[in-house]
């Protein structure tokens, strides 16, 4: 099964769970005076979900092996991922998620610089001397910018200062 | 309309306005320049500081600013090192680079520039004719026509915007229109297929998708393809920046046929600045004859001013259907819709009657804002260049930092940063698939209104029977379905023509 298909496919999945929220859970919780009424918040739900099925029909029936077309200059070819530098992205995801997580406990700087410093070394850069300063004076920059001078607050300390 | 410009000029060159239009398009060029942040997520990014500058027009001015520096800073990067910053700049580097490898680099540069301007403000004027009449036929407008409009839209984003499959990009508008369903529901403010989760009631950020969307997939695609952030060779002085009179004569009909094509590709919605940079080029290459023809890709000077006239001359043609229909040419300006939103103006019909300052200011700046690009990059060029060969181990994380930043500042909320996160993986895993990924934002950011318009008209007419009672309403319905099939239909026309040759042989 080709990747667009097994998208399409989830797609249609999707599209009968939101369809059976629309038509039968969010229809029986309804309160008694929305009964008489034309426009429910279920209304659109419900045109989307049938729409979605048939769209999501129309994209699994399509594509087939001979939709396939090549991949274009410049697109990546996820059949064959591991000509690509597979792991760097994989452990930039997992710092991303760890930077969502420690935002708030170990607050902005530190989480920022940690997170520039690390990503620099999850792409090979070694000349620390140069990465930790760098990520540092960015970390402090935008906290200056945003907090400062944007008034959004930003919790800069760990959460024992 | 008279005294509405006059107001408008007023707003557009008070100092503060002229700031923001320098800033604007120094912050869009310099950022347009690095692989991955397109003009949309500069502009994502930027909405919160917009929103924090308060007055609507100075606002909108800045973004605009954004959105013209961006295109330009784009191309700037395709010719010095082959390295379109943005999709809408693809074109530029096919006869761009082979001109600065030639050692014209400088050359190269004075002519993107030149289309660009010449491509904003011949776009520009014909926006002040367009808009205004467009707005009138607005007015007659009714939820149950706004609805349709919306459905024509969004089936013509589709059909323009996907890449031969019109049934993918159908598919990404009702993922994207399904997920404005979630939160709270139009008119009754309950939360539903929010499955419990309270971070869900508010439904999802839009600058948190259009960051998982865009940004977030190019920053993988360069950390997968070392290739693609490929900055080496950026060598060659940037020197000789004149253009010689034979080529001024060679570029100019270029520059005025692709300013006036580029603009009505850009008012079409779903077209935008890369189908008009891309169209423009291939129409150039068709009608050049024989000697030129064969120079197209090898450095051709009219194959450089075609696709930049033609994006500049779009960007400002993608700003009729935002400002007089409230409906978004390009991913570009559905994120610019969201702001505008943000701050309190609803764009529209009404926009030009109720707050001409706001628009005719946006209009003024315009120009203000080519002669600025104009001014402000020549001498800039090869300083702002060195900006390129910042590392890729440096450039990369800083990329995705912005990124994060941009959809943490708007909700202060860390689970914003795991939604991005785990959407930018699948946009990315539906980018592999060649799913367009634009019609799906242009859905989400739809999507609200559409529900809106949709519950008005069916409360009006008590159902339906508003989709056949109202000629109007009937006939864009009746259009949308038509755009819908009109690439498979011709495709059907075209084989049968094939098979029609094939017999007669």
């Amino acid at each position: 099964m080709t990747l667009d298909r097994a998208i399409a496919g989830l797609f249609l999945l999707l599209c009968l769970i939101y369809g059976y929220t629309a038509f039968v859970t969010m229809e029986a919780n309804l309160l008694p005076f929305e009964l008489n009424m034309t426009f429910l918040p279920n209304t659109m739900p419900k045109w989307l979900s049938v729409l979605g099925v048939i769209i999501g029909l129309v994209v699994v029936v399509q594509t087939g092996p001979k939709a396939q077309a090549e991949i274009d200059e410049g697109e990546i070819d996820y059949r064959n991922l591991r000509q690509y530098k597979l792991a760097q992205a994989i452990f930039l995801l997992g710092l991303m998620i760890a930077y969502a997580l420690l935002l708030r406990p170990i607050g902005f700087i530190a989480a920022t610089t940690l997170f520039l410093a690390g990503g620099g070394m999850i792409l090979g850069e070694r000349n620390y001397k140069l990465l930790l300063p760098i990520a540092i004076f960015t970390a402090f920059l935008i906290w200056y910018l945003v907090q400062e001078l944007l008034g959004i607050f930003l919790r800069p300390w760990p959460w024992f200062i | 309309m008279l005294e509405g410009i006059l107001q408008g000029l007023e707003a557009a060159i008070s100092l503060q306005n002229l700031i923001m239009v320098v800033a604007g398009c120094l912050l869009g060029t310099f950022i347009g320049m690095l692989p991955g942040l397109g003009p949309m997520s500069i502009i994502a990014i930027m909405i919160p500081v917009a929103i924090k500058i308060g007055d609507p027009s100075a606002a909108l001015i800045l973004l605009a600013g954004v959105y013209y520096g961006a295109i330009f800073g784009g191309s700037t990067s395709s010719i010095l090192i082959n390295a379109p910053g943005i999709a809408g700049t693809v074109a530029t580097a096919f006869d761009g680079y082979p001109m600065a490898r030639k050692g014209l680099a400088g050359k190269a540069l004075t002519i993107a520039a030149i289309a660009s301007f010449t491509g904003g403000t011949i776009g520009a004027i014909l926006l002040m004719g367009f808009a205004p009449a467009l707005a009138t036929v607005a007015l007659l407008f009714h939820s149950a026509e706004y609805f349709a409009l919306m459905i024509v839209g969004l089936s013509a984003i589709a059909a323009f915007a996907g890449t031969g499959n019109v049934a993918k990009a159908l598919m990404m508008t009702v993922v994207g229109l399904i997920l404005a369903t979630l939160g709270e529901s139009a008119q009754f403010n309950a939360p539903r297929f929010t499955m419990g989760i309270q971070d869900l009631q508010s439904g999802i950020s839009f600058i948190t998708l259009a960051m998982a969307l865009f940004a977030l997939p190019e920053a993988l695609y360069l950390v997968l393809d070392p290739k693609r952030s490929n900055t080496g060779g950026a060598g060659g002085e940037i020197k000789d920046l004149r253009i010689t009179k034979t080529e001024a004569k060679l570029i100019a009909p270029v520059i005025g046929r692709q300013s006036i094509q580029g603009f009505l590709i850009g008012v079409m919605p779903g077209a935008g600045a890369t189908i008009a940079s891309f169209l423009g080029y291939a129409v150039e290459r068709n009608i050049a004859k024989g000697d030129e023809q064969a120079e197209f890709g090898k450095g051709s000077v009219k194959g450089l001013a075609a696709p930049e006239t033609a994006n500049n001359a779009a960007c400002t043609g993608s700003f009729v259907p935002l400002l007089t229909l409230g409906i978004p040419g390009s991913g570009t300006t559905a994120i610019l819709l969201g702001a505008l939103i943000a701050l309190n103006v609803t764009p529209g019909p009404r926009l030009m009657v109720d707050n001409p300052t706001i628009f005719w200011a946006v209009i003024i700046s315009m120009y203000v804002g080519n002669v600025v690009l104009l001014i402000l990059n020549l001498p800039l060029i090869p300083y702002i260049a060195k900006l390129l060969l910042v590392p890729r181990n440096y450039l990369i994380p800083f990329i995705l930092f912005f990124t994060m930043m941009g959809s943490y500042i708007g909700q202060n909320n860390a689970t914003e940063l795991l939604m991005l996160t785990s959407m930018g993986v699948a946009a990315t895993i539906m980018r592999f698939a060649g799913f367009p990924l634009a019609p799906m934002l242009i859905g989400f950011i739809l999507g609200q209104m559409l529900e809106d318009n949709f519950a008005r008209a069916m409360n009006l007419t008590d159902g339906v029977s508003f989709m056949w009672e109202r000629p109007m309403t009937t006939a864009l319905l009746v259009l949308a379905i038509v755009l819908i099939f009109l690439p498979s239909i011709r495709e059907q026309l075209a084989k049968l023509r094939c098979k029609g040759v094939a017999d007669g042989d």
